[in-house]
């Protein structure tokens, strides 16, 4: 049985119907992208997901249980992590304690966690006592994944990830994306860079104004000559 | 000349101190909710009213005092429950004017209590004895006050910097949305912040009344003003920066109401100018100026918001 899985979700804002029943599974230990234009749905799916918007209809079950309308700090306590669009660092805490806040509800020592995050990102370790708001964009994008992971997330949902990175940080990040996902953690990926994402994925689904299109392995869309003229460009 | 100032200066201190007080809630509240939170003059002065009555009531006094701070800390929660709460996704316009209706709630609310009579303030041993401090003959509270409010910002900075619940405050005062996904409940942090505000305002009230000695429906219209003024002096949304403005201001004022005769005594002016009256004006004049030069104060961050 799929960890996530989404049914027939359906998410109006403001009186538009951004996702107009979608239906999709998260499997464990894969990597899953969405894709899609600007203004498909993919951030209000992920949104949905982590509480942060209502549901209007539909269902979001997790490891069997039904989380749609649960308050987003009850759906982060049972694992599922999100990466916003944007990282959103608390530019007025200090690294170190950005990473403290990501492992909020926990109870437990977080020193070994906190380790871990510096070992993935040395960068971050030595601007540890530096306040996020004036780390650079790819370090605050390292931080707000290394935040993210303090919970000990077993799905992590990652919002543009790439967005507005220059290409060498954007293959880290990537190359980051990867080893969590060897490291067991499941990963929901959305991504305007499609290329990239569907490198990477074990399985994606594309989103076009509030439904879902084609979906298929990474490797099967990457291929498709309908999703090369629409997502990828004619160089890919 | 010093001899005249410093009584002056002393009492300017110890205003400043109860003005810091009452400004932390404001400045603590906009932080988080950017919000500016016209009812808190007006906790100030049910704080007052609670302890006239409590008195009365022939408990002890510093049991009095604790379940005055007490009260006051519940009325700041169940006013941001009551009045706030339902309205986190309106526009702001709207939970200023709701902040504005709790206002004039309580204020008719004490009138109704009281019939409008003013109140005499209970007179509370030791701060309220007579001290003399070279020059100066004042009350003990006069010392007290400055000390007092030190402590208690120093605890409170040390509170938002090095606890847990503190870096909740500054991650929701920055951001809502992302301290969600961090499982904050935020409602919970507002709360939070709302129960320190209005417990500073209490302990203001104890030290400000037993100066002032009598308690009415509008005594917390002034100060709450003027606590606003220096919390928007400071730099709204900054702790240290309420504190100096509030200082700033209380010894500005207390030194203009003296002015007359330090210029006197000086041998500026050959007799009294009416300067006094200007004290308040004094603050509001320099609310305007601030607004006009630096509109984020002192210590204030650069914001884009509009309210």
């Amino acid at each position: 049985m799929s960890l996530l899985r989404v049914r027939d979700l359906r998410v109006n804002y403001g009186g538009i119907e951004a996702l107009k029943g979608i239906s999709f599974d998260v499997e464990k230990g894969q990597i899953v992208t969405l894709i899609g234009a600007n203004g498909a749905g993919k951030s209000t799916t992920l949104r949905a997901i982590s509480g942060l918007v209502p549901v209007k209809s539909g269902t979001i079950t997790y490891d069997g249980n039904v989380i749609a309308g649960q308050q987003p700090q009850q759906i982060v306590s049972q694992g599922i992590c999100m990466v916003p669009e944007g990282r959103r660092v608390f530019p007025n805490l200090t690294t170190y304690e950005n990473l403290r806040i990501g492992a909020y509800l926990r109870k437990d020592d977080i020193t070994a966690d906190v380790e871990h995050v510096y070992q993935l990102f040395p960068r971050l370790k030595e601007r540890s006592w530096q306040l996020a708001g004036t780390l650079s964009g790819g370090e605050q994008q390292m931080l707000a994944v290394g935040r993210a992971l303090m919970m000990r997330p077993k799905i992590l949902m990652m919002d543009e990830p790439s967005l507005g990175l220059a290409p060498l940080v954007i293959k880290s990040i990537f190359e980051i994306i990867q080893t969590l996902h060897d490291e067991g953690i499941t990963i929901l990926l959305v991504e305007q860079n499609a290329n990239a994402a569907l490198r990477i994925a074990d399985y994606a689904f594309v989103l076009e104004t509030g439904m879902l299109g084609m979906q298929g392995t990474g490797h099967k869309l990457l291929n498709d000559p309908g999703i090369k003229a629409a997502y990828l460009g004619s160089g890919a | 000349m010093w001899n005249t100032v410093f009584p002056y200066l002393l009492s300017g201190i110890s205003v400043g101190g109860q003005y810091a007080l009452i400004a932390i809630g404001y400045t603590l509240v906009y932080g988080i909710l950017r919000l500016i939170n016209f009812a808190h003059g007006d906790v100030f002065m049910v704080a007052g009213i609670v302890m006239v009555y409590m008195a009365a009531s022939g408990l002890p006094l510093w049991l009095c005092i604790i379940l005055d701070l007490v009260a006051t800390s519940i009325i700041g929660f169940a006013i941001e429950r009551v009045a706030y709460k339902p309205l986190r996704t309106a526009p702001r316009m709207s939970i200023m004017i709701s902040a504005i209706g709790v206002s004039y709630t309580l204020q008719n609310l004490v009138l109704y209590i009281t019939g409008g009579l003013n109140q005499i303030y209970p007179k509370i041993p030791w701060i309220s004895d007579s001290i003399k401090i070279g020059s100066a003959t004042t009350k003990v509270v006069t010392v007290v006050t400055p000390i007092l409010t030190i402590l208690l910002v120093v605890a409170l900075v040390l509170l938002i910097n090095h606890t847990k619940v503190g870096m909740a405050m500054r991650a929701v005062s920055k951001d809502f949305e992302t301290s969600q996904l961090m499982g904050i409940n935020i409602n919970g942090v507002i709360s939070v912040t709302f129960v320190i505000g209005s417990f500073l305002a209490g302990v203001g009230s104890v030290l400000y009344f037993t100066n002032y000695t009598t308690v009415i429906q509008t005594s917390g219209a002034m100060p709450g003003l003027k606590a606003f003024v220096a919390a928007v002096f400071g730099g709204i949304g900054s702790v240290p920066g309420a504190v100096i403005g509030a200082f700033i201001i209380g010894i500005a004022e207390n030194i203009i109401k003296g002015l007359d005769i330090i210029l006197f005594k000086a041998g500026l002016t050959s007799g009294p100018m009416g300067l006094a009256i200007f004290s308040d004006a004094f603050t509001f004049a320099l609310l305007i100026i601030i607004l006009a030069v630096k509109p984020t104060g002192l210590f204030g961050e650069k914001s884009i918001d509009k309210v």
